[in-house]
């Protein structure tokens, strides 16, 4: 291992705040079955996960989790929601002791392997000392381009940034042909509406 | 100092809209608690660049709060799309 130590600084503080409130919405949205609730909750979650971004450096991260988890997936949930009901069924609570011991196991090997990690910020660390200084070196010689992310991402990885938007691409027309956008009947069948909207807006809001 | 002083003040103005979040009986506290609690997430990371001394990352906030005005938006014309569509039927 390096002999680099991590400073302490107050942004340690900050950072458990922030890992708190994360754990604390994500056992609220696993125990709520308001579905609209559980929506609003992610889109929380995805602002909480961007500021531990920002406040890690990871600052192009943190831009597109805002952008895609707070942003665009809030809206896509919604409209999904408003192809079902609003309310998740209520469920027995399970005895499922085998999946329990399974996540506890996956859990408790990762917090193990995070131990080897190197530790933030070390500049002895592979990520830092190996290729990545390489980039760092050459780019400002090889690409006419001030930002090295944006020249690894749009050039050293030009085909796989391509493959990556195929992906996203391909993604989006799936989710749209699903919802239905542009469709008059908004994706369901029409006797699906009258059935619905009796059912569920007797409950109300 | 006056920096860390307000970020702990942010913080525990999110918590209060996280507990708002979680218990909020009606759909529109849940709308006003994630609207309100973005703009916390702006209002930190504006200050988290001061707290390290790189302000470089305002502009970042700024943007932040582009998105969450858009997304707010976005989620209360599903609701008035839904209502108005219910009228006409």
């Amino acid at each position: 291992m390096s002999d680099f130590e991590t400073v302490f600084s107050p942004i340690v503080f900050l950072d458990l705040a922030l890992l708190t409130m994360l754990f604390l919405v994500a056992i609220a949205m696993l125990r709520s079955r308001h579905l609209f609730g559980v929506v609003m909750l992610s889109g929380i979650y995805s602002l909480l996960s961007a500021a531990f971004f920002v406040s890690l450096d990871a600052v192009d991260v943190a831009f597109t989790e805002a952008a895609v988890g707070a942003g665009i997936s809030t809206v896509l949930m919604l409209s999904g929601m408003l192809l079902t009901v609003r309310r998740e069924k209520p469920k027995t609570p399970g005895r499922a002791p085998v999946a329990m011991l399974a996540v506890l196991a996956t859990g408790a090997a990762l917090i193990y392997a995070t131990i080897d990690m190197p530790a933030f910020g070390d500049p002895n660390a592979p990520a830092n000392s190996a290729i990545g200084q390489q980039y760092v070196e050459r780019t400002a010689s090889e690409i006419p381009m001030p930002n090295i992310v944006t020249a690894v991402l749009a050039s050293y990885r030009g085909f796989d940034t391509m493959g990556e938007t195929m992906v996203i691409f391909t993604a989006g027309v799936a989710v749209m042909l699903l919802l239905g956008v542009g469709s008059a009947r908004g994706g369901r069948r029409v006797s699906d509406i009258d059935a619905k909207e009796t059912s569920d807006e007797g409950k109300g809001e | 100092m006056m920096f860390a002083a307000a970020t702990v003040a942010i913080i525990a103005a999110m918590v209060l809209a996280l507990v708002r979040a979680f218990a909020g009986p009606s759909l529109y506290d849940r709308i006003l608690a994630g609207n309100s609690f973005g703009t916390k997430t702006v209002l930190l990371i504006g200050l988290m660049g001061f707290l390290t001394g790189r302000p470089d990352f305002l502009d970042i906030a700024l943007l932040y709060a582009l998105i969450n005005f858009a997304s707010t938006i976005a989620i209360l014309r599903f609701f008035s799309y839904r209502r108005s569509r219910e009228e006409a039927s």
